[in-house]
């Protein structure tokens, strides 16, 4: 059986604001699928309700099958989940939570020493297994419900912003755990506001906006439906550039829309017509013999895609 | 892998729980409540409790030297009498409030929950667990407070002054614990803010009850057999032969006549027994539809 997870009419309401609207979505397979919307779209009230943590106002949400709603025991038997920054009783340590979790879990001793060593060690945690938590940064802290998370080796995982207050080791480090766990018959969804890692490691998107679902789509797809138009190059050169070299010769190439200057050095184009006009625009700038040495797309593509679906950045 | 695959197709109905290695509902919440009271056993506030049961017994050790047994060493049912069955049940209201009162409502503040709450494990196991964990630490405590007062009974009525009615007293202090920490949780629960909780529980169990009891009893005039204080001297009754009356009633000096009441034996363990249930059952139900927002 392949991993799966379901939303069917999921609908939560906080009196008369509809936090989510009728989602459904469905997601099966060993894959990554990144969940993406701005701040208070719905994420967090999504995978909230795949918890049981808060309920449907309408519909239901299903793991493996198995509704949460009916049975939360069974449907998160097989799930690995992480939402927000939980807290862990302060005065245990991780290798006694993860004793805990493993417990609960159902995992037998040598098992759990086993798994609790090997979690601990990918979130770099080793050295800090026998101190209490309560001591732990915020960073730590979320270092150890990864690890949590992750005991048990659970077919689906379900995380809400992981590496939210990690420094950059330690975002980069979650990125790589996220890569490794996806190989195996494993399914990770999970909620992200960065981009580059969504682009990192995701297979799929999801995007949602004020309570409703915009799209699911594999990352190809989706840039390539909705990125038709012009794409924005950001360029450097070794010398300033004068306003009428840019006027003249940069703005009549072909392909070339419109341009902005960021300073004497760096100009920003809006370049139309795919990567062969772009290879063009690059050809003709480096004809001008000023020096080019930068030549990239400002955003993204997931990112192009990202503003221009979501219009109004800012939550309801 | 710890999960077993599912047969059933999305939108069949929910099968019928399979054994797939997770514990069943009391394995958890007594493993969970293991965790639970280590936690309490190594926080500041088991040593505050401790602390509170210390102060008390080591003022009941002043004022039993300094009045030379203030009368209460003769025997020794008149001791435990006074000093356990009228006396631990404060020892109790601290150590309910220090150990349940953020019990339940802790989890949705300090967001503990979201830890716990994420595992496959009913609602049912985390309260029992939380619970069985609070019962757990009050009871070190408890049981402190008792070797303080076997101590100086020893001192005063020597090593054997032991009584059986003591145990019988101590399963009835059981119960009404039982029914203060239901009642704790219950609180707890229902606020799911820790302060609220404690300030209801340390008021009503403190004085609050004996108030609403004593202006029953002189206002409307009828047995107050529905608030749990009514109960609670009964955990002397083991040490009082006779029982008190059930009904008394004095004629006062201008021949206008008082009732009051006094629990049957029976009646006060109903009581006791009534409270922990009925707390019992109403705090999981608000547990269960408790939203971790
Ligand atoms: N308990 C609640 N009471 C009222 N409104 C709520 C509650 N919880 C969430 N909301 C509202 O629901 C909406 C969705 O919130 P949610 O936390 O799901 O957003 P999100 O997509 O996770 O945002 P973020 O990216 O900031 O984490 C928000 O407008 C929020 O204000
Ligand atoms: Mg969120």
């Amino acid at each position: 059986m392949s991993p799966s997870i379901e939303a069917r009419n999921l609908t939560r309401r906080f009196g008369a604001f509809t936090a989510l609207d009728h989602l459904n979505l469905k997601v099966e397979g060993s894959k990554c699928v990144g969940f993406l919307g701005p701040n208070g779209a719905g994420k967090t009230t999504t995978l909230k309700m795949f918890t049981d943590l808060i309920f449907p106002s309408e519909g239901e949400a299903f793991i493996n099958g198995i509704s949460v709603q009916a049975d939360r025991k069974q449907a998160l038997a097989s799930c690995g989940v992480l939402i927000e920054t939980p807290e862990i009783y302060g005065s245990l340590t991780p290798r006694e939570a993860l004793d805990m979790v493993g417990g609960l879990r159902g995992m037998d001793a040598p098992e759990i020493r086993e798994r609790t060593d090997r979690v601990l060690d990918e979130v770099r945690m080793t050295e800090w297994a026998d101190h209490k938590i309560g001591r732990f940064s915020k960073g730590m802290k979320q270092r150890v419900n990864i690890a949590s998370t992750l005991l048990s080796d659970p077919m689906v995982l379900l995380l809400d912003e992981p590496s939210t207050g990690l420094d950059p080791r330690g975002v980069a480090e979650v990125r790589d755990i996220i890569r490794g766990l996806k190989s195996e018959n494993r399914l990770v969804f999970f909620s992200s506001h960065l981009l580059s890692e969504v682009v990192d490691v995701c297979d799929e998107v999801a995007l949602l906006n004020h309570g409703k679902l915009l799209f699911y789509d594999t990352l190809a797809n989706v840039t390539g439906r909705f990125l038709a138009g012009a794409t924005e190059v950001s360029v450097e050169f070794l010398e300033p550039v004068p306003d009428d070299l840019a006027r003249g010769s940069i703005a009549a190439l072909p392909g070339v829309q419109t341009w902005t200057r960021q300073d004497p050095q760096r100009l920003t184009l809006t370049i139309a017509g795919g990567p062969a006009a772009k290879a063009r625009v690059l050809e003709g700038l480096v004809a001008l013999h000023k020096g080019l040495v930068a030549f990239k797309e400002s955003r993204s593509a997931l990112e192009e895609v990202y503003l221009s679906q979501v219009t109004d950045g800012e939550s309801a | 892998m710890s999960a077993a695959p599912v047969a059933s197709a999305p939108g069949a109905p929910v099968e019928p729980p399979r054994a797939d290695g997770v514990p069943g509902t009391w394995t958890q919440a007594l493993l969970l409540s293991r965790y639970q009271l280590r936690d309490y056993l190594r926080a500041r506030r088991f040593v505050l409790m401790m602390a509170i049961v210390a102060a008390i017994g080591a003022i009941l050790t002043f004022v039993l030297a300094y009045f030379h047994g203030a009368g209460l060493t003769g025997s020794s049912d008149a001791f435990y009498g006074s000093t356990w069955g009228g006396g631990v049940y404060v020892v109790m209201i601290f150590s309910g409030i220090i150990f349940g009162g953020d019990a339940i409502a802790g989890e949705f503040q300090n967001k503990t929950g979201y830890f716990l709450m994420g595992l496959p494990i009913r609602r049912t196991s985390v309260y029992v667990g939380k619970f069985l964990a609070a019962l757990g630490a009050s009871l070190v405590a408890v049981l402190f407070y008792l070797a303080i007062l076997v101590g100086n009974g020893a001192y005063y009525m020597g090593a054997g002054a032991f009584p059986v009615t003591l145990l019988e007293s101590f399963g009835i202090a059981l119960l009404y614990l039982l029914a203060l920490l239901g009642a704790v949780f219950l609180f707890s629960s229902m606020f799911k803010n820790s302060l609220y909780a404690v300030l209801v529980v340390a008021v009503l169990f403190l004085f609050g009850f004996t108030i609403i009891e004593e202006l029953i009893v002189a206002l409307v005039k009828i047995e107050p057999w529905f608030i749990i204080d009514y109960a609670r001297p009964v955990i002397a009754y083991p040490f009082t032969s006779p029982l008190p009356a059930h009904v008394v009633t004095s004629t006062g000096p201008r021949g206008g006549t008082t009732t009051t009441y006094n629990p049957t034996y029976a009646e006060g363990l109903a009581i006791l027994t009534g409270y922990f249930l009925i707390t019992a059952v109403a705090g999981l139900f608000f547990f269960e539809r408790e939203e971790f927002t």
